[in-house]
């Protein structure tokens, strides 16, 4: 860092929600970094100094991982999936819908990264039990809800796929 | 009578008019917004907790390349504070530091790693002086003084004496005192503190986007310290990221990344980390309290005496109007003779606290409650008899000038008893489970402005035109709580049209009117019936427009489902668009604005300090709370609550839903993990990890009963419900660990480490006394 010479960057191909992108990166560029600020994709939220919070949550081959604890080198080749490519045509997802509906974001700032690690949960386990919901939003903080709405919205969508 | 019903089944409100940009990544906040050019400010804070700066030379940093501008001190010499009587804190430190975290200088440079270099080559030299960090440290007589011309380091003491209290106590069948003390907690809101900055030079023009609650205030001071004229500058609130009374107050980083736009001659983005959020909080403070109640033998309150201590930090802040409000809501929710209070506001050397929801009420509160349930269980009264034999009749005045217009404590009481099968599960619970119940309640919104101005609490504009939309413009500030919602419902409601012909925009001080913004639950109450009176005179321009049309009277037209018609059977009816398109010809697009004030026999007592607290509705809240405790290792689990709020009507029974399972579960962050740590003052917290908040494993089902008992002020009824349940959640959680083990805890939060000590000590106690009995016999 307080060399003179800037360190060396490679090309890295990732599939981000749906689409090949190839960019110049550094080793100790972390996804969360290359997600908002090349990718543009700005619901991944950083909430805290490192894997506290869960805002940063994204899917890596379909499993929710902190961006913000995830080198985008080790991305190569793999796919990213972020809130915003949950959309289709325009239309939120039967999570996002949920999340709307229920009330499941009050200020919204956590609620990109609690519906990735929900949609990740859904997607292994279609009904899960509210203890199932529990566990597996456990790295995802929230200050607004007291989580209520959060585990109505998840058990919501799971009942609207049903 | 109140209407009474559960939140999950009742009357269901509407989803947030911008929840589906939340939910599809859509909303932008502050860090969010398009940072193309902008520099990187970065903050040097004090590593000491209490010095005189004897030197700051900068040159070094100065020279690097990349650095665009350094502030120091030296670049604003003026102080800044929210209540215009305590402004006494520099955004930059000049002379001297009073805790450690303080901001010293700051730079701005092309990246963080230039900007953190800067500030790794400025030089400072400080002179230490001693530093106290507990209230009784501050107060000794040989303390050196945080400011001038405050002895004993007392911001502000407070004394009021309501009643004949010698009276009150010898009337009583038990008096009862105790100590307790609760732990200083933060508001600890998800997103960072951020700042975007841009000064244009060649217009002098200033625009400032920010995670700001009230933009309004944030104009003025940087108006102040930038000695700029307030018509230059602009200062916009994109989304926020929860604000629970954080960003109230101008915060320093705010003006500091001003202060830096300008010496930059351009764009400065600021984002703390969230060590730095922590010690940039403004929140509850460590406060001690001792409380003394006299109760007859039935159950009446006859007396209470109440000194409250509280630790502020190192400046004013919101200090003196926390200070007087744990004494004031001690008032407003029970019958009570004759109440004394004494309260301390102390500084200390340690970042300054502020307003957190439920803003100076919640710890009197635990004192309170707490105190009532254990002379409840030495007299053998049921706690909800108790609270029953001591309810006001509304309308009516407190004591100290406050103002009680509508009253649902006594539906909340019934609600939460029947919910929770009290009368049939208290006493009998199996052991280390335990039930407790509490109450509370809270302004909505304060009733007398911190400024002073003349003008209405509250103005809302609206714009028609030829689309037939209707822009609400409101420098109310949507937090996450859903003000915008409810103001796009209040208009649509009132103009009987549907919410999809209203658009809300907030927060611009540009483009919305002034507001004083998201504080004190003040929202619904003032925006709400601004809103209201700005939808009836368009609605009466629309009316005149529509009689002229239809050839009417204009007490002849009904409007109603988007339509405008002669009489309730009248069979001419012209829709919402044909009225709006002939009341534009010869108008043109239409403005109109709604204002609201609270009149001046609202607004407090003439006592000194009588004006905080006085407001035109209070709302109320019961809970009953259901614990497990683990004896041997001190874990307390929240099994159930059921809470039920009086918030005069439900706007939009969604989101006080969600107002309520928020708040009732951040009381339950205070009562069972929250609070801040310092080590000789530095932040020893200052993360997600070390400060614990409930995550969703350890948060339980909240059973949440909206009552209705219809302010006769409130805009369609309605009151606050946002911060009501609070104060309720600490003391019925305490209350209930006592149930539960028979300890009674005198801390909050109830960690294991405290709850062991309770538990240890009271086995000890009751050792000793069987000692001593066997001894005696």
């Amino acid at each position: 860092m307080h060399g003179s010479a800037k360190p060396r960057k490679r090309l890295v191909r990732i599939e981000v929600n749906g689409r090949w992108c190839e960019d110049a990166v550094s080793d100790g560029d972390l996804l969360v970094d290359y997600l908002r600020d090349v990718a543009h994709l700005t619901s991944v939220k950083v909430g805290c100094d490192g894997g506290e919070c869960g805002a940063c949550t994204v899917l890596l081959d379909g499993v929710p991982v902190s961006a913000c604890l995830t080198l985008v080198v080790r991305c190569e080749g793999r796919n990213v999936e972020t809130v915003e490519g949950l959309v289709k045509q325009g239309r939120p997802n039967r999570l996002q819908q949920a999340f709307h509906e229920k009330l499941g974001a009050q200020c919204g700032f956590c609620t990109p990264g609690m519906i990735m690690a929900s949609e990740a949960l859904l997607r292994r386990n279609p009904h899960p039990s509210d203890d199932e919901i529990r566990a597996a939003l456990a790295g995802n903080l929230c200050r607004c809800t007291g989580y209520v709405k959060i585990i109505e919205s998840v058990r919501h969508a799971a009942e609207a796929s049903a | 009578m109140s209407a009474v019903y559960k939140a999950r089944t009742g009357r269901q409100g509407v989803p947030l008019i911008d929840g589906v940009d939340k939910v599809t990544g859509r909303a932008l906040y502050t860090a969010d917004l398009d940072r193309n050019g902008a520099l990187v400010g970065r903050i040097l804070r004090s590593p000491v907790a209490h010095a005189e700066i004897v030197r700051i030379d900068v040159s070094k940093a100065c020279a690097l390349d990349g650095v665009a501008a350094i502030v120091t001190g030296a670049d604003c010499r003026f102080t800044y504070g929210v209540l215009p009587i305590a402004m006494n804190e520099y955004p930059l430190a000049r002379e001297r530091v009073r805790y450690r975290g303080e901001p010293v200088a700051a730079v701005a440079a092309i990246d963080e790693e230039t900007a953190q270099r800067a500030l790794d080559l400025i030089e400072i030299e400080f002179k230490e002086l001693p530093a106290y960090f507990e209230s009784k440290d501050a107060r000794a007589p040989d303390a050196v003084l945080l400011h001038d011309k405050k002895p004993g380091n007392i911001e502000r003491e407070v004394h009021h004496d309501f009643g004949d209290l010698d009276a009150g106590f010898a009337a009583a069948d038990l008096v009862r005192e105790h100590r307790v003390t609760c732990a200083e907690i933060n508001h600890a809101q998800i997103e960072p503190h951020a700042c975007l900055a841009e000064f244009d030079p060649v217009s002098g023009r200033l625009t400032v986007q920010d995670v700001s609650q009230v933009v309004y205030y944030l104009h003025l001071t940087l108006a102040r310290c930038l000695e700029l004229d307030e018509a230059q500058i602009r200062v916009i609130k994109p989304f926020v990221g929860g604000g629970f009374g954080a960003r109230v107050e101008v915060l320093n980083f705010e003006i500091v990344t001003a202060l830096l736009a300008r010496a930059a001659g351009g764009k400065v983005f600021m984002q703390l980390t969230r060590e730095e959020t922590f010690l940039t909080h403004r929140a509850r403070p460590q406060t001690d309290i001792a409380l003394r109640l006299g109760m007859t033998k039935d159950g009446r309150f006859t007396a209470c005496a109440c000194v409250v201590t509280q630790r502020g930090g190192a400046y004013a802040g919101y200090g003196v109007v926390t200070i007087l409000y744990a004494g004031a809501l001690l008032q407003g929710i029970y019958d009570i003779p004759a109440i004394k209070y004494d309260g301390y506001r102390v500084y200390a050397n340690l970042p300054p606290c502020g307003a957190m929801r439920g803003h100076g009420g919640v710890n009197t509160r635990f004192a309170f409650e707490t105190l009532v349930d254990r002379m409840a269980r030495e007299l053998g009264l049921d706690p909800f008899a108790v609270r029953r034999a001591n309810l006001l009749q509304a309308p009516m005045q407190t004591m100290n000038g406050l103002m009680v217009q509508s009253y649902g404590l006594a539906e909340c009481l019934d609600a939460v008893e029947r919910a929770s099968g009290w009368k049939e599960r208290f006493g009998r619970m199996p052991p280390g489970k335990g039930l407790g119940m509490a109450c509370s309640h809270y302004v909505s919104g304060s009733a007398k402005p911190i400024h002073f101005t003349g003008e209405p609490h509250a103005v809302i504009h609206l714009k028609l035109d030829h689309d037939g939309g209707v822009t609400a413009l409101t420098g109310a500030a949507d937090i996450g709580q859903g003000s915008s919602t409810m103001v796009a419902i209040a208009v649509a409601e009132t103009l009987g049209v549907g919410l999809d012909r209203i658009r809300v925009v907030s927060s611009d001080t540009a483009v919305t009117p002034k507001d004083n913004g998201a504080y004190s639950s003040r929202i619904t109450f003032m925006v709400g019936n601004a809103a209201i009176a700005a939808a009836n005179n368009l609605k009466a321009l629309l009316t005149a427009a529509a009689a002229r049309t239809l050839d009417a009277a204009v007490e002849e037209i009904v409007c109603e489902g988007g339509y405008f018609r002669v009489g309730d059977m009248g069979q001419a009816a012209l829709s919402f668009k044909e009225v709006v398109a002939a009341a534009l010809v010869d108008e043109g697009a239409i403005s109109v604005k709604g204002a609201f004030t609270c009149p001046v026999e609202f607004q407090g007592g003439k006592h000194r300090g009588g004006a905080v607290g006085s407001t035109m509705g209070f709302s109320y809240a019961a809970q009953v709370v259901e614990t497990s405790v683990d004896d041997a290792t001190g874990q307390v689990t929240v099994d159930k609550v059921w809470v039920a709020l009086d918030c005069g009507h439900a706007i939009n029974p969604l989101a006080v839903a969600g107002q309520i399972e928020g708040s009732v579960w951040m009381g339950m962050g205070q009562a069972l993990c929250e609070e801040t740590r310092y080590l000789n003052g530095l932040a020893a917290h200052a993360s997600f990890l070390d400060y614990r908040m409930p995550t969703i494993v350890e948060s339980p089902q909240i059973e949440a009963f909206v009552v209705e008992s219809h302010d006769p002020n409130g805009p369609f009824g309605a009151k606050e419900a946002s911060e009501g349940a609070l104060a309720g959640f600490p003391p019925a959680l305490v209350s209930a660990i006592g149930n539960a083990t028979g300890v009674d805890l005198h801390e909050i939060p109830a960690t294991p480490d405290r709850l062991l000590e309770a538990i240890g000590k009271s086995r000890l106690k009751a050792a000793a006394a069987a000692r001593k009995a066997r001894a005696a016999s």
